[in-house]
């Protein structure tokens, strides 16, 4: 029987990825010279198990690299050798190499790597350091990990071998599990076999227990197996009992057919596969004379054994690992709690559906049956309002997702930086939608890179400021709303604003005359290409700028604002709409069609004052609006629809904002507000500029739902790289 | 049909082991670790409990001993699934009551032929 093991890689890959995690969560509470052996056995178990699952799924590189790292821990574990700061920098680098040979294995890439390579030659070097290598454990598990190179020649002579064997078992054999006659029946297997107990050891009924064994055997065994073989049939016994096997008799027979490099190789790496009586070569006359003198048996089928391991490794690797990468991360771990409760709706909803079906084949419908059916109706918006939200709640994920990789983030980073830093996590437990999960975790490593590098002062500017010389960076998250906060909270020096203005100043983002507040100017680090710092560091400040913070958040209809005070510390706060599959839409019409408006984007809607109207360069209308100009924009020109009402004064003006910019849209009237589901248009359909997708309404027909920050840049209000703050912020003389 | 007790606290091995057995016409229960398997055992008689040693919560070791204390598993046959070949595990193993070993890495073949030396 085979079995396909490729179909275990995917659990193997996450569980592996799972164990990195603990193993890296887990070193950095490790302190150099004190041994937690708590901790250390949860490092250990986690490599352990990707040791076993990689050597067993034929992961073979990841299996002996995990090895070195496993016999370092063991050592460790063991109280053989002192943990230094750099094993635990050491593992951590390993631990990056082994996420990259996972990935490697996922995107169906050669998992050798160079990195694990050196690495490997570290280790080396370590355990080769004054403490010698922990025999027992170490040693003789390579030799039994890798016997695949062993030679695996078939047997090509055939000896028979008679054997006597006695087996005198300890009276406590039975409760080892072992049963003698399994040990028979598998010898019996081998060849020819008489087997005589002797019972004399049977004491008087009074005395005997009936748990002990007091029999004792003399067994003949006429075999082409060798005395290895014979022995290996006792393994798990042979510490319960006596055993003596003696070889009495040896026979040669003709030699079977061999191939010729199998023989080779038999002749070259085995000097003791010497029973051979090949005929064709002289080397095997020499190999049969070796027979005569040493007389030495070696086991044809230990090779067999390894045979068929070589034969499952190899391949292991390639096959399908293709169709699992793309599917990458698809899977979803869901507690059973949320299944249940899934269950449960669909319970309650089958409940529904039955009773509504009952009313609909009443032949005498009539009006005292209406509040019937209204009821009925109303339980079935609830049941598919909560099955809504269950199925939502499957996506969803706690944070901690994200934040576990945090830790060591900060430690690296602040080990180069050499500053000293704490960093708080709250609110791990908060869940939100995997999705966005996933899209939020770049923007947060560059934030707290941010932090620590622009943030925190030094040590000595600490103590200069007469504050802790440790820093604090503090990650909260919580719900509120439909959202979910994230701040990353440093009490570092604060934004310079001053700093900040000036350099706005120099490149041309704002004038000195534009009196924006100290808030206002904070928020211009968003804009693209806008670095304060004196030089740039490789931690943070290489390019890759706020502007990509706040433009990735923005992509997940999220915000992210700047909150500082000088001498106090920095708070970015990032919010985030909990999932992105379900979004709270306004419904407009444009002339016979509907169309859907984020009702996040949404400032306010209002009719126009035609006197506040003014027309700008390039056919433009801005809209003065309390102290702002809003450019507007009119959907039925951009979306082609001329029987829409074309004049300012008869539809109404929604304003929206996007990227800090406002811009009104005239429609022709609002309708009602509902939840909608955002069906990819592009899957469907192609890429249309201006709409972010579909929904279907409640009467069966298709709404677009109108991409704000795509309109923006569709009626070419923002030109590309050039900061949109034109229309934002409060002119004064521009128009 | 045999059934046996799969215990592992790694779930691609505890799947890989349950899939062979169960494919050999086994009827296979798997626990994650050693006191899960313990609360199973109490309630369920096998033929051949399998086992991985090093687990949290409660070690192949210990749930040797704590089943070698159930008179319904006094001569059950327990075997370990160990990586560490050396005489060390095996041995503690052994006093602790277990009846054999199979040491990782095992292929699926390997596997099923273990478990015949114990199950027939």
């Amino acid at each position: 029987m085979s079995i396909d093991l490729s179909q275990f890689y995917e659990v193997f890959i996450d569980e592996s990825f799972e164990g990195l995690e603990t193993m890296e969560a887990e070193l950095l509470n490790l302190q150099p010279g004190e041994v937690e052996s708590e901790i250390i056995n949860n490092i250990f178990r986690a490599a352990h198990s990707i040791k076993g699952g990689s050597g067993t799924f034929g992961f073979n590189a990841i299996a002996e690299f995990t090895h070195e790292i496993e016999t370092l821990l063991d050592q460790i574990r063991n109280g053989e050798r002192e943990l230094e700061a750099n094993h635990i920098d050491l593992m951590l680098k390993s631990i990056d190499c082994l996420r990259d040979m996972l990935r490697a294995i996922q995107n169906d890439e050669p998992q050798e790597s160079e990195d694990a390579k050196q690495l490997t030659a570290q280790f080396q070097a370590i355990l080769a350091e004054q403490v010698a290598p922990s025999g027992a454990s170490s040693d003789s598990e390579t030799e039994e990990g890798e016997p695949s190179q062993a030679v695996s020649a078939p047997a090509v002579t055939k000896v028979t071998n008679i054997f006597d064997i006695n087996f005198t078992p300890e009276p406590h054999l039975f409760k080892t599990g072992n049963e003698p006659l399994f040990i028979f029946d598998d010898l019996a297997e081998f060849g020819e076999l008489e087997v005589v107990a002797n019972v004399q050891s049977i004491p008087e009924l009074a005395e005997l227990v009936a748990e002990d064994c007091y029999f004792s055997w003399n067994i003949t065994l006429d075999t082409t197996q060798t005395e290895e073989e014979v022995l290996r049939v006792f393994e798990w016994v042979e510490d319960d009992a006596k055993i003596e096997v003696k070889l009495v008799a040896q026979f040669e027979e003709e030699a079977e057919e061999v191939n010729d490099s199998d023989k080779e190789t038999t002749e070259a790496e085995a000097p003791t596969q010497d029973n051979e009586l090949a005929k064709e070569s002289p080397k095997s006359e020499l190999a049969e004379v070796k027979v005569n003198d040493g007389g030495g048996v070696t086991p044809p089928s230990d090779k067999n054994a390894t045979a068929s391991k070589k034969e499952f490794r190899p391949v292991a690797g390639k096959t399908k690992a293709t169709e699992k990468s793309k599917s990458d991360s698809s899977s979803i771990r869901v507690g059973t709690d949320k299944v249940d409760s899934l269950i449960n709706m669909v319970g309650e909803l089958v409940i529904t559906q039955a009773m509504l079906n009952e009313l609909g084949e009443d032949e005498q419908f009539d009006h005292s049956k209406l509040t019937a059916l209204r009821e009925g109706l109303a339980q079935l918006a609830h049941n598919t309002r909560d099955l809504q939200e269950s199925v939502m709640r499957i996506r969803m994920l706690p944070i901690s997702f994200v934040f576990s990789r945090f830790p060591r983030l900060v430690r690296d980073i602040s080990q180069k930086l050499d500053k000293q830093v704490e960093l708080t996590l709250i609110g791990e437990g908060t869940e939100l939608d995997k999705t966005v999960m996933e899209k939020i975790s770049d923007p947060m490593v560059h934030l707290i890179r941010n932090s620590l590098d622009h943030g925190l002062e030094t040590t000595s500017e600490r103590i200069a400021a007469g504050k802790d010389e440790t820093g604090n960076v503090t990650l909260n998250a919580y719900h509120q709303g439909g959202n979910i906060v994230i701040e990353i909270i440093d009490d570092g020096r604060g934004l310079n604003t001053e700093k900040i203005k000036q350099k706005a100043i120099a490149n041309g983002l704002i004038e000195e005359t534009d009196g924006l507040s100290d808030q206002e100017i904070n928020e211009l680090i968003f804009q693209p290409g806008f670095s304060t710092a004196d030089q740039v560091s490789d931690i943070s400040g290489r390019g890759v700028g706020m502007d990509v913070v706040k433009r990735n958040i923005n992509a997940l209809n999220g915000t992210v604002e700047v909150a500082s005070e000088p001498g106090v510390g920095s708070t970015f706060t990032i919010r985030l709409p909990l999932t992105l599959a379900i979004l709270d839409g306004q419904l407009v019409k444009v002339g016979d069609n509907i169309y859907i408006i984020p009702l996040v984007s949404i400032v306010e809607s209002l009719q126009v004052d035609m006197n506040k109207v003014n027309s700008v360069g390039g056919g433009v209308d801005v809209l003065r609006l309390r102290e702002e100009y809003i450019p507007i924009l009119r959907l039925h020109e951009l979306f082609n629809h001329p029987e829409a009402c074309q004049s300012l004064q008869d539809g109404l003006l929604v304003v929206v904002e996007s990227d800090n910019e406002k811009v009104g849209l005239l429609v022709d009237d609002l309708l009602a507000q509902q939840q909608f589901v955002i069906k990819s248009l592009e899957a469907n359909y192609k890429k249309v500029d201006g709409i972010s997708g579909a929904t279907i309404l409640g009467s069966g027909s298709i709404s677009l739902i109108v991409d704000i920050s795509g309109l923006v840049k569709m009626a070419g209000l923002k030109k590309p790289g050039q900061a949109g703050l034109d229309f934002a912020k409060p002119l004064s003389e521009a128009v | 049909m045999k059934r046996i007790l799969a215990v592992d606290d790694s779930a691609s091995m505890r799947q890989m082991v349950g899939f062979t057995l169960k494919n050999a016409g086994y009827d296979v229960t798997e626990a994650k670790d050693g006191q899960e398997a313990l609360e199973v055992a109490k309630n369920k008689e096998f033929d051949v409990i399998i086992s991985d040693v090093n687990m949290p919560n409660m070690d192949g070791i210990e749930l040797v001993k704590n089943l070698r204390t159930l008179p319904q598993f006094k001569f059950t046959p327990i075997l370990m699934l160990t990586t560490e070949s050396g005489a060390g595990k095996k041995g503690e193993g052994k006093a602790a009551g277990a009846t054999g070993w199979i040491v990782k890495p095992f292929n699926p073949e390997q596997l099923l032929a273990v478990i015949k030396k114990v199950a027939r």
